[in-house]
């Protein structure tokens, strides 16, 4: 049930609404917990509401070397 | 980043080298079907298993509370709007899908603000959304209570089942019969509540705990970082999904939450009534509160014979140790919650592992 589903954020509508494309499905959604999102950002959607941004650097970085994680507990 | 076969293998590799004796165990739905999609826990070693834990908010949810939504639903000028998820599964004698065939007007929305839209369009009718659902859930609805308030929709309600985590969580560590080594935390649910939760479970009961991410490397990498831990006696809450899952969780999510939502005791399918583990809704917002509305009775619970639902959201056996697995209760016939939602225990197993467990 906590399934959330990756989307980028299209237009921004009055209302703390946004369009938001999903697979090429475009999805009206609120932004109401999540008030800084931008156009462009790639976000969390859950039961019709942003739930959080994906940080883009981010994701790339968890996947991090093994090494850097086996340094972590060293 | 999720084509990052050499990383895949690699973790798999070192995962394989591990020889202690080790219980991990999930405790969120999406966590159970991505792991069983992937398939790899048949690449593990037998010393390394992975457990279900009660993570599912649909398979958690007491057949009483059913009933009881069973009964509002079925109440004349009453429109039940509810996520898919709960429309199949069994009460005492019934599911809502039945009592929608008995006439009962029971509408499948995707979002609590799809219920407010019913509500303004049958000003004549009570429209109540069933909310149910963790942490990831609850502030989406608290939203839509205090939407409700702002426009004076005075034909709109919550009947609230919303449960959160960690209380469950420390009744599973607290258990002598239950043994878990690490947990593989809830990403979805961390995204709201940041890690401490997750901190203090760690601290408590000296357990490591990882916030991971659902796809296969995420999970590999989750597990992993909970091995390095476990090998170095170490015991600590670490965040695996960092580009969702901010320390602090969302602030804004929280703070909506605690404002429209109060704990209180809650019952939980297998583990009894668990203090503070259910969100009910404040009495300022009582105007939306279906409990307060409509005045439905608390019914008992039933024991349904044979199934050990209850044992499966414990980790203490694992779906295919219940009599009733893959015979009598199937997808299509389910007779416990874990078999009916698509994220159950059960339902993961039947579907990915039905071959190797019918051999068994």
């Amino acid at each position: 049930m906590c399934l959330a589903v990756p989307a980028r954020i299209v237009t921004l509508l009055p209302f703390n609404m946004a369009e938001v494309d999903v697979n090429g499905n475009m999805v009206e959604v609120s932004m109401k917990l999540t008030p800084r999102v931008q156009v462009g950002d790639y976000v969390l959607i859950h039961a019709g509401f942003v739930l959080e941004i994906i940080d883009d650097v981010l994701a790339r970085d968890t996947m991090s070397k093994l090494e850097e994680l086996q340094e972590n507990v060293r | 980043m999720y084509d990052d076969k050499a990383y895949t293998s690699q973790l798999i590799t070192e995962i394989k080298k591990e020889k202690l004796n080790l219980s991990l165990m999930e405790v969120c739905g999406t966590h159970t079907m991505a792991i069983a999609r992937s398939g790899v826990k048949k690449l593990f070693p037998h010393n390394l298993r992975l457990l279900s834990g009660p993570g599912c908010p649909v398979c958690v949810t007491s057949q009483g509370d059913i009933d009881a939504v069973i009964e509002l639903a079925t109440k004349p000028g009453v429109i039940l709007a509810t996520f898919g998820d709960m429309i199949r599964v069994p009460g005492s004698n019934s599911s809502l899908q039945e009592a929608k065939s008995r006439g009962a007007d029971i509408r499948v929305v995707y979002s609590p603000l799809d219920a407010l839209r019913l509500a303004k369009h049958y000003p004549e009718k009570e429209v109540v959304f069933l909310g149910i659902g963790f942490e990831t859930t609850a502030p989406a609805i608290a939203i839509t209570i205090e939407e409700a308030c702002r426009q004076h929709l005075q034909n709109f309600s919550v009947w609230s089942l919303h449960k959160v985590v960690s209380p469950a969580l420390e009744v599973i560590f607290s258990d002598s019969e239950i043994t878990v080594d690490g947990l593989i935390c809830p990403g979805h649910v961390a995204a709201v509540t940041g890690i401490d939760p997750f901190i203090k479970l760690a601290d408590k009961y000296k357990k490591p705990c990882v916030v991971t991410g659902f796809e296969t490397p995420d999970i590999l990498e989750g597990i992993y970082m909970l091995l390095l831990q476990l090998r170095n006696s170490d015991a600590r809450a670490e965040i695996q999904y960092q580009s969702v899952v901010k320390p602090q969780g969302n602030i804004e999510a929280m703070q909506v939450m605690q404002k429209v939502f109060k704990t209180v005791p809650s019952r939980w399918r297998g583990l009894g009534v668990i203090e503070d583990s259910g969100l009910a809704i404040k009495d300022e917002y009582c105007g939306w509160d279906a409990r307060t509305k409509f005045n439905i009775p608390e019914y008992e619970v039933q024991p349904v014979k044979g199934c050990a639902c209850g044992d499966v959201l414990k980790g203490k056996i694992v779906p295919h140790q219940c009599a009733l697995f893959a015979k009598v209760c199937t997808p299509l016939t389910p007779v416990g919650p874990c078999m009916v939602s698509q994220e159950g225990a059960c339902a993961a197993y039947y579907r990915y592992n039905s071959a190797e467990t019918r051999a068994n």
